[in-house]
């Protein structure tokens, strides 16, 4: 099944993965109304009151359950009404007029996206009525957008080129505005061209419903009607946490990363440049997508050739430095513990989150772990531990990591991000960046001979992998603490109470004499939740996992497009079928971990790991912009 | 009445916000940058939210106003009647666009939904009061009276 397919569904039956359904769509964990599931679940409550309803749809009869929508009705009888304000994770907004249909008796044309269905009810979906009435919502959006599709990012995978096309459009009876207004390029992350708005809406629901940011609200009104943060600010100026959830919800190109590729082809260009690069596991599960795969399906070892064929001196892996997190974060969670630490502590691996809780909950900092995240664990060693193994001059270590992240970007940046003595991690490419570079060298990823990567950094163990899913770093934690307190042999060690899309996981975990109790927040949405729990305090857990992305790494701001809930859960069961192949599942059995400890950290938590592995966070404001009095 | 006063007064009113950038903008005559943090705060909506309601109505500008406002009509009968001539002569005459403000903070020129003057548009108001039947040509003698 394409992505494409997944996303907008081509068949009758769009979604084989086994998706969690919630009833309300919005706000109450992550909801994973995708259009199939949703239909399912309306089906199953309505099988109860037997609210079966009969209707024709282009003359063929549909039996949809009462309640289910025009749109959703038809897909039963494979036919895709088009739409674009309409996303899958997303509330019905009825806005573009994109899906409108001809329903017997009604005078005017129905929007099928929030149009419930009756019984006998009469659906046409190309008469020549609906053909032009979505021809002239097309070519009105069209002439207040930018015409340059060629020079887009999101040229051959945007939602309006893909209906323009399909409703062969190629002319326009309206006159092309071009509105003119600037491009926010400052934020190192993510960048925003407001010309290419559609004001659709979808930006600004997942900022406000799922990550509870908020940073864009629709400003001024009518034809002027501007999606923009507060007076129109950069995102750089603004409490934007930099997920990148944005970018997944623009159907066009108005949102995007901060493209860096060309930073790093100088660098492999030049022969005074010593090139090593690291790759988070949740690249691996989302990056074969760009190359017409299903999630999970490219091997890693695929990878690893294609980026030595692009030039890479090493081809390392971060989830060396995850297995890392793992000892200096369990270790530093016994130490709270037995010294009476502030708890709970919080996990400090995923920078949106962090970027989060220092806008919106300052007083809190002091329950977030001290450990940098593995990206950043990583930049300070291969700047110190690796170049003093490898007999290699620090300073020209180019530094390049593959993230599916748009918030490392900003990362990578912070000023306390240099222990090594320079900046640890000189740049950050997310996935999608990561598919462009492997395009433009013309790689074969789908055929290319698979190659391991490099000792020591590249050498990991299941823990490390599952840290790109929602649950993992908390699952891989667990593995490695039960056994290093109790010294004992875990019977299983698969914590299957973590895993899953839930918005909020909580659990208990018998540790020797103590019953540890956990949590594990995916978006910031809920990971709110559990932040005025402790600010009320009522929480009594003693260690928390949060993920600033929807599904975790693997939904990350830097991902392919389209990322949806659906996709989201296909990435994860990729992520742990690789856990279960792997060899080694517990950090603490790392040996290359155990050689860095062995010949040059010493013991975790020691005055090397203080120096290159902890960090500290700083307390911002809501409103960042303001000049402080 | 400092901005905290102002706000103050209808926190605990139900749809206080807009209430409190009326009564802000007829004490400031504009909504100042600096209110927009404090709303949020006082009425726990987003800031962006507070500068999407403060944006979406005509009769509030966030940011300064010079201290003449010009305002012209562009509902559709003083569009009928050429309410665009007199704004492009009210912009040539002060040499500004709709939205700005004259470098010597005398004018700010902005455009408006009815004032409730259609039977004698097109229309403009002049720190709140109508003028009516304009036309390009009555337009620098009334500017005049202001400079």
């Amino acid at each position: 099944m394409s992505i494409f397919e997944m996303l907008f569904g081509k068949k009758e039956k769009t979604n084989e993965i086994n998706v969690q359904v919630h009833e309300k769509p919005v706000k109450e964990e992550v909801a994973t109304t995708q259009e199939t599931s949703r239909f399912e679940k309306k089906a199953k409550r309505s099988e109860h009151k037997m609210g079966m309803v009969t209707l024709t749809i282009d003359g063929r009869k549909v039996k949809a359950p009462e309640g289910a929508t025009i749109l959703e009705a038809a897909k039963i009888v494979g036919i895709n009404i088009p739409t674009l304000c309409y996303h899958p994770d997303q509330s019905i907004k009825a806005a573009c007029r994109v899906c409108v249909v001809e329903v017997e008796g009604a005078r005017l044309l129905q929007a099928a996206c929030s149009q419930p269905v009756f019984d006998g009810m009469v659906v046409k979906t190309t008469t020549p009525a609906v053909r032009e009435a979505r021809r002239v919502v097309l070519e009105l959006i069209l002439a207040h957008h930018p015409q340059d599709c060629l020079n887009c990012i999101r040229n051959q995978n945007c939602e309006l080129q893909r209906l323009a096309e399909e409703y062969n459009i190629r002319s326009n009876r309206f006159e092309i505005v071009n509105k003119g207004l600037p491009i926010d390029d400052f934020s190192p992350a993510i960048h925003r061209d407001p010309n290419k708005c559609i004001v659709c809406g979808r930006c600004i629901e997942v900022c406000e419903q799922v990550q509870t940011a908020t940073v864009y609200s629709k400003n001024q009104r009518g034809y002027k009607t501007v999606v923009a943060p507060v007076m129109n600010k950069s995102l750089n100026e603004v409490a934007c946490i930099a997920c990148g959830q944005c970018i997944h919800a623009c159907p066009v190109g108005a949102i995007f990363e901060k493209d860096d590729t060309e930073n790093v082809w100088s660098a492999i260009a030049d022969p005074n440049k010593h090139v090593v690069c690291q790759m988070a596991p949740a690249v691996r599960a989302g990056l074969g997508e760009e190359f017409g795969m299903a999630p999970g399906e490219l091997d890693m070892g695929k990878i690893v050739a294609a980026l030595r064929q692009i030039g890479f001196d090493k081809v390392f892996h971060t989830n060396f430095s995850a297995d890392l997190t793992i000892m200096e974060e369990g270790n530093e969670l016994l130490q709270r513990l037995q010294n009476g630490g502030t708890l709970p502590m919080i996990t400090s691996c995923s920078p949106g989150w962090i970027k989060f809780i220092e806008h919106f909950y300052p007083d809190l900092l002091d329950h977030l772990s001290t450990c940098k995240s593995p990206q950043q664990m990583f930049g300070a060693l291969v700047k110190t531990y690796y170049p003093e193994k490898a007999g290699i001059e620090p300073a020209s270590i180019y530094s390049v990591s593959f993230m599916p992240c748009t918030a490392k970007k900003y990362e990578c940046q912070r000023p306390e991000m240099a222990d090594s003595g320079y900046q640890d991690v000189d740049v950050v490419i997310t996935s999608r960046e990561l598919a462009r570079m492997i395009k433009e060298a013309g790689i074969d990823v789908a055929n290319i001979e698979p190659e391991e990567f490099d000792a020591p950094m590249g050498l990991y163990t299941g823990a490390a992998v599952i840290f790109g899913a929602t649950g993992g770093v908390m699952e891989a934690a667990l593995r490695t603490v039960y056994e290093v307190v109790t010294g004992e042999t875990l019977q299983d060690i698969n914590f299957t109470m973590v895993r899953g899309m839930e918005g909020i996981k909580e659990a208990t975990v018998k540790v020797g004499d103590l019953d540890v109790k956990v949590a594990i927040a995916h978006t910031t949405g809920n990971a709110r939740k559990l932040l005025d729990k402790i600010r009320a305090g009522e929480a009594d857990y003693h260690f928390i996992e949060v993920m600033a992305c929807p599904g975790g790494c693997i939904g990350g701001g830097g991902q392919p497009i389209p990322t949806t809930n659906a996709i989201r859960e296909a990435r994860i069961a990729a992520i742990y079928e690789e856990d279960a192949s792997l060899p080694i599942r517990k950090s603490h059995e790392n040996p290359a971990i155990k050689e860095l400890y062995d010949t040059f950290l010493e013991k975790p938590l020691g005055h090397k790991s203080h120096h290159l592995l902890h960090t500290h966070y700083t307390a911002r404001s809501k409103y960042p912009y303001e000049k402080k009095d | 009445m400092t901005l905290d006063a102002i706000i103050s007064q209808y926190r605990d009113v139900e749809g206080g916000l807009i209430e409190a950038l009326h009564a802000i903008d007829n004490e400031y005559r504009c909504i100042p940058e600096s209110a927009l943090s404090k709303l949020a705060e006082a009425f726990d909506v987003p800031v962006a939210k507070v500068y999407g309601v403060a944006t979406f109505y005509a009769k509030f500008k966030v940011g300064e106003r010079g201290s003449n406002l010009i305002r012209v009509c562009e509902s559709a009968p003083c569009h009928n009647a050429g309410a665009a001539l007199v704004l492009a002569a009210i912009e040539s005459n002060l040499g500004i666009k709709a939205g700005e403000t004259t470098a010597d903070g005398r004018f700010t020129l902005e455009l408006t939904e009815c004032v409730g003057c259609c039977n004698e548009s097109p229309t403009i108001t002049i720190n709140e009061v109508p003028y009516t039947k304009l036309t390009p040509e009555k337009v620098p003698e009334l500017l005049s009276k202001f400079r």
